[in-house]
């Protein structure tokens, strides 16, 4: 077989099928996918179901940490996971470059197996198209994934009320940063890698001690700040967070001053935030720290029914601010 | 990271402040008038810290915001031109000038790149022989004695395909400027990163002719509010003299490996300041010597500006005669998505400051 993708795979003819078989079908294996009917045929259990998709476009497609396909199965499963599911199956579908090397896409594969496997979420159908050199930066790719939604949970980022605590799950800036590192032009040497991670064994745990949580959310793009500024917005409520409860690395918060950007902005992958009420926060807390992806869990802060739709930051050293949402791109800045 | 969080103490930060309260009996007005300053003061929520008698302005500090349209209209002039690469520092992209932004023109088509040192410009004139790289060079005296560096080495290198376009701004004279048109500016907190290279004394004429306490001050929490502490202590004592903070940064009379550098390539001249006019030897532009690295060459045509869009008062915001929120276009017509001046556009600008961080 060849080297590297050629239009001809995404075509539907021999070249396609060999791909699936040969390729696809090496890393992504169990029962529904092997049918490889029009589509896969599940048995839920009865409730409500949850049902999300995601797009992944990151540049490079190899990072520190992950590549994108793991990013995809991790992302998909936790959206899922956000809305209190329990994750049962996903779909992975690809837009390939012409010309991509098929060991890139061997890699991607094996990265979105051991994703999909760690997660305990079966890849049960996909896509594989291929367009031209030039028209797709070497790969993008879209996750689709259904779960189920326990009876008695209802979090939802419009449910934050006053009083509630903010847990995070750990240190912020990681991905961004990690991501950040390796694209071109920016070139600093760091032993920073990806968080990327399913976090659907975490929401579980959690679960397993309450089921008040109010609103949770995963702080992807736009950074921690934009998703409490979200939460604030659809709940009408004012969220005041403790700088100084908030974990960051110190890699990370390096990276950060060197290159003029605030840390609140920048994109995590393996990270949530939760609002539960007061009275359940401790139990919630305990039993995150407890688990592989929540050990650096912290309460960093509280609803309150001033300022509501506004995020206030009491700062490292005692004064106050504003935590606005991300306005246009993050640029470092000049001198 | 030691230095950051000694300097970034609670305790030291609560200390300081306690005898800046004591120390502001007067009321008084002071300026600050370098972006990463205003930056420093926000982020921190310094403000909320202040005593309600102490008045703090941010003044012309952000090289960007006083880059007057007609230099960038030079700057997106040249990304038009035949096999031209516009290499820049980040927020200078996304400025609008007459007609459109650098970014906007790179939307359609125009190569434009953003770099992190002036050597990457070179190293892209290197990769790129058969393209003319012109390196916008925006900065104060911070960033002008690494774009003199960048042309010894391009001329060291051979290289044909190198240009820079000088819009670097020296500081000194605008403080001048300031106090010439008149101003209730009562004391400044003088830039850090600028006095790294200038050093202090240089703000003299300031403090003695024009009876304005200086300080020099560096970024971090308690710097900046030690700096004010000193500035308040000299103004209650009746003095006016330079004094400088950023001790650990800052030689009195400046660094001279990088005063001699920039002194080889760069002459002073007259240069346009947004909202001030013509500011006599306030630019710097390329020497005779290095005139084969000069941008301006290949701009062999008088470009037209227009006049700033109504109601747009960044010249006020810059010479800090009004805050942010006074404009009437802040928050509503002019917004960081959808900027009407630079003062919103660059992340240190005061009115991009101000939003972000809060002026509600």
């Amino acid at each position: 077989m060849d080297q590297v993708i050629r239009l001809s795979h995404g075509s539907g003819g021999e070249a396609s099928r060999r791909l699936v078989e040969e390729i696809v079908h090496t890393y992504l294996d169990n029962d529904v996918i092997r049918r490889l009917d029009d589509s896969a045929v599940l048995v839920l259990e009865p409730g409500r179901i949850a049902f999300t998709t995601d797009s992944y476009v990151v540049d490079p497609i190899f990072f520190p940490g992950g590549d994108i396909g793991g990013l995809a199965v991790n992302g998909t499963v936790n959206d899922l996971s956000m809305v209190g599911a329990s994750p049962v199956a996903i779909t992975l579908s690809l837009i390939l470059e012409e010309g991509l090397p098929l060991a890139s896409l061997r890699r991607i594969l094996e990265s979105v197996r051991a994703a999909s496997a760690e997660a305990g979420v079966p890849v049960v159908g996909g896509d594989t198209k291929v367009v031209g050199k030039g028209s797709a930066d070497l790969v993008f790719v879209n996750t689709s994934g259904i779960g189920v939604v326990p009876a008695g949970v209802d979090i939802s980022s419009s449910n934050a009320s006053p009083g509630d605590v903010v847990i995070l799950s750990g240190s912020i800036g990681d991905h961004g940063i990690a991501v950040l590192s390796k694209r071109q032009g920016i070139d600093f040497e760091t032993d920073l890698v990806s968080d990327t991670a399913p976090l659907n064994g975490l929401v579980a745990a959690m679960l397993g001690v309450t089921n008040s949580i109010h609103a949770m959310r995963d702080p992807t793009r736009g950074g921690l700040a934009s998703t409490l500024n979200e939460i604030a917005e659809r709940s009408g409520v004012g969220i005041v967070v403790e700088e100084s409860a908030v974990p960051v690395r110190p890699a990370v918060a390096e990276a950060c001053e060197l290159l003029g950007l605030d840390v609140f902005y920048v994109a995590n992958e393996g990270k949530l935030v939760a609002f539960v009420p007061a009275e359940e926060a401790n139990a919630v807390l305990g039993v995150m720290r407890g688990t592989r992806y929540g050990e650096g869990s912290s309460a960093i802060g509280r609803v309150v029914g001033d300022h509501p739709g506004m995020v206030v930051l009491n700062t490292s050293v005692g004064g106050r601010r504003i935590l606005s949402p991300l306005s246009g791109e993050l640029l470092p800045r000049i001198c | 990271m030691k230095f950051a969080s000694e300097f970034r103490d609670p305790a030291l930060v609560r200390t300081i402040t306690l005898n800046l309260r004591k120390a502001c009996r007067g009321r008084w007005k002071l300026m600050e008038f370098c972006g990463t300053h205003t930056v420093a003061i926000f982020r921190y929520g310094l403000r909320s810290l202040l005593p309600e008698n102490l008045i703090l302005v941010s003044g012309p500090g952000c090289p960007v915001c006083v880059t007057p349209k007609a230099e960038l209209d030079r700057a997106i002039y040249l990304s038009g031109l035949d096999s031209s690469v516009i290499a820049t520092y980040g927020d200078l992209v996304k400025v609008p000038g007459s007609e459109m932004s650098l970014a906007e023109k790179r939307a359609r088509g125009a190569d434009v790149r953003v770099v992190y040192s002036s050597y990457d410009a070179v190293a892209l004139a290197e990769r790129l022989p058969d393209k003319r790289v012109f390196f916008v060079a925006i900065g104060f005296e911070t960033t002008a004695p690494s774009t003199a560096a960048a042309v010894i080495r391009a001329e060291a290198l051979g290289l044909r395909n190198f240009f820079v376009l000088s819009l670097h701004k020296r500081t000194p004279p605008v403080l001048e400027a300031l106090l010439k048109r008149g101003t209730s500016v009562e004391g400044f907190v003088c830039p850090g990163h600028v006095s790294a290279i200038i050093g202090a004394a240089p703000f003299e004429p300031v403090a003695s002719h024009w009876r304005r306490p200086c300080v020099v001050s560096g970024f971090e929490p308690s710097d900046v509010l030690q700096a004010l502490l000193m500035l308040v202590r000299q103004l209650e004592d009746g003095r006016s003299e330079v004094e400088v903070e950023y001790a650990r940064g800052v030689p009195y009379h400046g660094n001279r490996n990088a005063l001699k550098l920039m002194d080889q390539v760069f002459t002073v001249t007259a240069s346009e300041w947004r909202g001030l006019g013509e500011v006599e030897a306030s630019g710097l532009r390329l020497r005779e010597a290095f005139s084969p690295f000069d941008a301006s060459a290949f701009i062999d045509r008088d470009i037209v500006s227009l006049p700033d869009p109504p109601g747009c008062r960044c010249g006020d915001v810059l010479r800090g005669d009004i805050s942010p929120s006074e404009c009437a276009l802040f928050r509503k017509n002019c917004t960081p998505e959808n900027p009407v001046g630079p003062c919103m556009v660059s992340s240190e600008g005061s009115c991009a400051t101000h939003y972000l961080y809060g002026d509600r």
